[in-house]
């Protein structure tokens, strides 16, 4: 017997996963599928982690909308699934008196957008809230309802609590063809088998255009990846506490100098437009375009103290805007198209996707509602997702009361992030279940110090071995094709 | 006709550069060394090298799976191949201790390969 | 359970710097020496460095790194030094208080008279060195492997390439020779090699392993695994030479880019570091900026030679046993002063003894309630009753005082505190 949802998900982005916890606050049976090895492996996991003010999207652009309501929902968001999030406000930084009506130009987007709380300051200002900033500064706008996350997190807490409201979450499973029933889709087609359902919602990220095409959805769509690389730096040596945009340009945001949640500093990302979907790699260019744009803001920024560089790739979409008058062509795509019953349609779900993934949730039920779904809140419905101890951020004294509740909290694992044991297996042992290395690395941090795993590795290998009942040969950093060891010392062939 | 040959002496952690003159398989003279040992050195290299050698055997029931054993001498440097092939064969039951021979006069050689350290049982 | 709340002297680390540390201690003087290490066994780096070479200056012997590091371990532990393992120090305070973590004895704070940081050094990464490229798995520092191969039994890589000329990278390259596995060759950035001529000899020309000078890597290639690095020369501003990129094939990359000492505990404790170094800055002694804490090892600076940081393990471990010597017996001079019952404070609060063999001293207090009635105004030790004087009442208002003489001196001299305690009559 084939199993049947009423909604399938694919993709386990924070757009997919914030849908999935959406959708399961009521009743009907809910399938996210993913098909890597964990959620949160394309670019929710690979991005600047801001939850933008607003100024910035085009008025009247379906990203202005989502991304002022997104916006302001995360504080309840937060609360509620339990992450850590910091409404830190930005700054968009002029530099030099040339770029300054540029960043007027913001502030009068800003506006017409519904921005709240900005504000201009004069460049001596900025001097004093940022003394690292380029003294060259001649102003800029602070929005003080800019934030930062920690956007792995957010995509995993709220998977997470989908599936203690039911939902299922498949990993390892990608979606290959729709299946139909005339102009009715009726399931979906993958590696590890068909699933029947009554509704399929496309958040496949950057191959949501190849995912539409199957269903004969906007041929004319595509998806070309913009790739972004980043500095990222030891907090021993580098600490800049503000986020600092420059002035934008053509080519987006430009390239930012900010604090992340666990206080290490990154910069980036550049903007390139590759061929590739799947080519997260970083370049010598491209760093060398991080290095110049962040010295730009961050004059003292020493390279040296850069403990790790990053890429990904932005999903560009060329879908236009359905306000009349506005003029843009590469809007979000959020739809129940009319060629196929059964499917909602997301595509080109950039920057500031992040910050708009509650938004661009409540949108997909908003629609479905509309398109004739009766939503019906279960009973138990539990909108909160406990969080889990992190050892790194407790006192001395509850760092005592844990470790004497279970020892294996003393056994610390990572030197630099000091992760214990017990936080990796809570993460093995968790609604989803973290069955790689880096799946842990995202959830905990670990191994994202100086050393870069160079301690933990061989240990939380060890570890995962023994939790998950495998042989050290068949633990992976990032699933198949990623493992870490080939044999044992003393089986030499030959 | 004599000729020169140069290499590096790895009697200690110095590493000076020997140049050593040679006539007919013969040492006619040595320099660049810092010390007695680099003459020694110069001639057992030129007539018969030899090397140290350290790898692991596998133990059975031990703290560790593999315990690290050595030559408790330097041995000819072309039977490196050999001899790590056969200390590969031995396996081991733990506690050992530091010291043990675990393989006695390897290959003929007249050298006993040791237990670098103890290995206690695993608790 | 921990023997101790105080500790003489705390050892943070195992390797030959700590458990050096730990025998002079001991035999300068020190009682309680406390040695931590983290891992499940006493020796620090040593015990994955089965290779020979070690102890040719001390003891004068060529022995692999776990038999060096055993004779010293065994040697510290006849002379009892109290062991803590599968310990972590968390955070060390400027007054020297200590916070461990650990499974077995859970997060407990300890308190050290001396403490003698021998943490040892990590190594560089990849980012550090910045090679562009994917983050597949396969990547490791030499060290990573060299811990898979000989002490966990397992191979990371079939066909590998080390990138740079350290020496921890070449004694890798024999060691995956040896078992099977094929090293392509070795890349050094620089001009020169960068760990001893005797490991090139030995490690990779006694091998045919390829060591190419002016040598980096461009890229990284291969998504999940490392599937090939392109390899370029570099000019002598190690800018890449056009037309020289070559793609090597191979599963594993290793690094062997250096080592920096291990500081973060240091610096949670207040230490000074050396920007050049990355270690704390120490006197002759190995005593850092803040007293009491001294340093030795790859803590300090990168050593080629483990005899030599043996040594320094010894100079540090007796600096810090003289500096707490010293504290115990300044410590021993005085007695504190305890109110006890009825009495809410006494003045002075503590006693130098010393002070007390020449001249008396008059204790002045207050009580906590009136008490209309005769009482006793009682000096002890907490067992014997070493003087006492009587009042007819004794109030609030009207402060009390207490008078010990000289002849009490060899009495209170025994006594490590004293309590001052006003009992009806
Ligand atoms: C460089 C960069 C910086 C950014 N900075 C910010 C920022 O600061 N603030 C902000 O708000 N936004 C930012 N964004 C945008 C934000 O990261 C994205 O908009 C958001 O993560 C998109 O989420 P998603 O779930 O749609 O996509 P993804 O996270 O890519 O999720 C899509 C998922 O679908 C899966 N999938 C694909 N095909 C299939 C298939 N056939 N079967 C099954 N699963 C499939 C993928 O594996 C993936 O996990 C940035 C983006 C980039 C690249
Ligand atoms: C991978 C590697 C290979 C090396 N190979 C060689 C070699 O072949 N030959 C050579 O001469 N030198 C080698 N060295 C250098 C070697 O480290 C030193 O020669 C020597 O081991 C240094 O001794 P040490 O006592 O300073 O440090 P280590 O031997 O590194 O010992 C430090 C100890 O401190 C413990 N520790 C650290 N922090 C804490 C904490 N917070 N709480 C509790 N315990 C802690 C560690 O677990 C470790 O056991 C190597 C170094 C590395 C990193
Ligand atoms: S010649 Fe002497 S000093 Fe020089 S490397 Fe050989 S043994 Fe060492």
């Amino acid at each position: 017997m084939q199993e049947k949802y009423d909604y399938i998900i694919i993709g386990g982005g924070v757009v997919g996963c914030m849908i999935a916890r959406w959708l399961s606050r009521y009743e009907g049976k809910v399938l996210l599928i993913e098909k890597e090895a964990d959620v949160g492996m394309g670019c929710s996991s690979a991005n600047t982690a801001i939850v933008h003010a607003g100024y910035d999207p085009l008025p009247g652009s379906l990203k202005a909308r989502m991304n002022v309501k997104g916006n302001a929902m995360w504080d309840t968001l937060a609360g509620e699934l339990n992450f850590a999030f910091e409404r830190r406000g930005d700054y968009v930084v002029a530099i030099g008196d040339d770029e300054l009506p540029l960043v007027h130009k913001l502030m009068d987007q800003g506006k017409k957008n519904g921005v709240p709380g900005m504000m201009m300051i004069d460049g001596a200002e900025m001097r004093a809230r940022e003394k690292n900033i380029n003294p060259e500064t001649s102003g800029a706008l602070w929005a003080s309802t800019g934030g930062i996350c920690d956007p792995f997190q957010v995509t995993v807490a709220a998977g997470e609590n989908a599936v203690m409201n039911g939902a299922k979450v498949l990993l390892n499973t990608a979606f290959q063809d729709f299946i139909m029933e005339g102009k009715r889709i009726i399931g979906v087609r993958t590696n590890r088998g068909d699933f029947l359902c009554r509704w399929v919602i496309n958040s496949a990220g950057i191959y949501s255009d190849d995912v539409m095409h199957k269903a004969g959805v906007r041929p004319e769509f595509i998806i070309k990846p913009r790739k972004g690389e980043y500095y990222i730096f030891d907090r021993a040596d580098v600490s800049i506490d503000n986020v600092l945009f420059p002035v934008p340009s053509a080519k987006g945001k430009g390239i930012l100098v900010t604090t992340t949640l666990h206080e290490n500093t990154i910069a980036g990302p550049n903007g390139t437009i590759i061929e590739d979907k799947e080519d997260t790699s970083s370049t010598k260019e491209g760093l060398e375009e991080v290095a110049a744009g962040a010295l730009k803001l961050v004059p003292s920024l020493n390279l040296r103290h850069s403990i790790a560089n990053f890429a990904g790739l932005r999903p560009m979409g060329n879908g236009p805007c359905k306000t009349p008058g506005v003029v843009y062509n590469n809007d979000y795509i959020i739809e129940i198209p009319e060629e196929v019953q059964g499917l909602v349609n997301l595509g080109g779900i950039e920057s500031p996707g992040l910050t708009s993934a509650p938004a661009i949730a409540e949108e997909v039920v908003d629609m479905l509602r509309d398109a004739g779904e009766k939503f019906v809140e279960k009973k138990d419905w539990d909108p909160i997702r406990p969080g889990r101890p992190r050892f790194r951020n407790m006192s001395h004294k509850d760092r005592q009361l844990l470790v004497e509740m279970d020892p294996r909290f003393g056994q610390v694992i990572c030197r630099c992030e000091n992760i214990t044991e017990g936080e990796i297996i809570a993460e093995i042992r968790a609604p989803i279940p973290a069955r790689t290395y880096d799946a842990i690395k995202r959830r905990t941090w670990l191994g994202t110090g100086r050393c870069q795993g160079g301690f933990d590795m061989t240990r939380v290998v060890t570890i995962l071995s023994r939790e998950l009942g495998i042989s050290p040969l068949e633990v992976t950093k990032r699933g198949t094709g990623s493992e870490y060891l080939f044999r044992q010392t003393k089986q030499v062939e030959g | 006709m004599a000729e020169e040959v140069n290499f590096i002496c790895t009697a200690c952690p110095q590493g000076c550069a020997l140049t050593v003159l040679m006539e007919n398989g013969e040492v006619l003279g040595v320099t660049g060394n810092s010390c007695k040992k680099g003459l020694d050195y110069a001639n057992a290299e030129t007539s018969d090298p030899r090397r140290m050698v350290a790898t692991t055997v596998k133990i059975r029931n031990g703290f560790h799976p593999l315990l690290p054993v050595y030559t408790e001498r330097p041995v000819p440097k072309p039977m490196i191949p050999q001899v790590l092939a056969e200390i590969r064969k031995v396996e081991l039951e733990a506690p050992v201790v530091m010291k043990t021979v675990v393989l006695e006069n390897v290959l003929g050689t007249g050298i006993n390969v040791l237990a670098s350290r103890s290995m206690p049982a695993k608790k | 359970m921990l023997a101790k709340q105080i500790y003489d002297v705390v050892i943070v680390g195992s390797g030959p710097g700590g458990v050096a540390a730990a025998i002079e201690a001991k035999k300068a003087g020190a009682d309680d020496v406390l040695i931590i290490e983290r891992d499940t066994e006493l020796g620090g780096i040593l015990l994955q460095c089965i290779h020979n070479g070690f102890g040719l200056e001390l003891l004068k012997e060529d022995l692999p790194g776990p038999g060096y590091a055993q004779h010293f371990i065994e040697e510290m532990l006849s002379l009892h030094v109290e062991v803590l393992l599968n310990t972590m120090v968390m955070d060390i305070t400027p007054q020297r208080h200590l916070f461990l973590s650990s499974k077995e004895h859970g997060y407990v704070e300890i308190e050290a008279r001396s403490i003698v940081l021998a943490m040892g050094c990590r190594e560089r990464t990849r980012a550090q060195i910045r090679i562009p490229g994917y983050r597949p798995n396969g990547i490791y520092t030499a060290g990573t492997a060299q811990r898979w191969v000989n002490v966990e039994g397992y191979m990371p890589g079939k066909e590998v390439v080390i990138l740079g000329s350290g020496d921890i990278g070449m004694i890798m390259a024999r060691r995956l020779t040896f078992e099977g596995a094929h090293v392509e060759r070795v890349l050094e950035i620089q001009s020169y090699l960068s760990g001893l001529s005797r490991n090139l000899v030995q490690c990779l020309q006694d091998y045919d392993i390829p060591l190419q000078l002016n040598h980096t890597i461009k890229r990284i290639l291969g998504k999940n695994r490392v599937e090939a690095i392109e390899a370029v020369q570099v000019d002598e501003k190690w800018n890449f030479v056009p037309g020289t990129e070559e793609i090597i094939p191979c599963d594993t990359l290793l690094l062997s880019v250096g080592l920096i000492p291990e500081n973060e505990l240091s610096r949670k404790a207040g230490v000074k570091l050396d920007p050049i170094t990355s270690g704390p800055y120490v006197d002759e002694t190995f005593q850092t900026n803040v007293p009491g804490i001294f340093a030795a090892g790859n803590v300090v600076h990168v050593y080629d030679l483990v005899d030599w940081v043996s040594e320094a393990g010894f100079s540090a471990g007796k600096s810090a046993a003289k500096y707490a010597i010293a504290l115990r017996n300044a410590e021993a001079r005085y007695t504190p002063l305890v109110a006890g019952k009825n009495v809410r404070y006494v003045v002075p609060h503590k006693l130098d003894k010393s002070t007390l063999e020449a001249e008396d001293v008059r204790l002045q207090m207050r009580v906590t309630r009136p008490i209309e009635q005769p009482v006793w105004v009682e000096v002890h030790d907490g067992e014997n009753l070493i003087t006492r004087k009587a009042e007819r009442y004794v109030r609030p208002g009207e402060m009390v005082t207490v008078v010990l003489k000289t002849k009490n001196y060899a009495d209170v001299a025994k006594a490590s505190k004293l309590t001052i305690d006003i009992n009806p009559r």
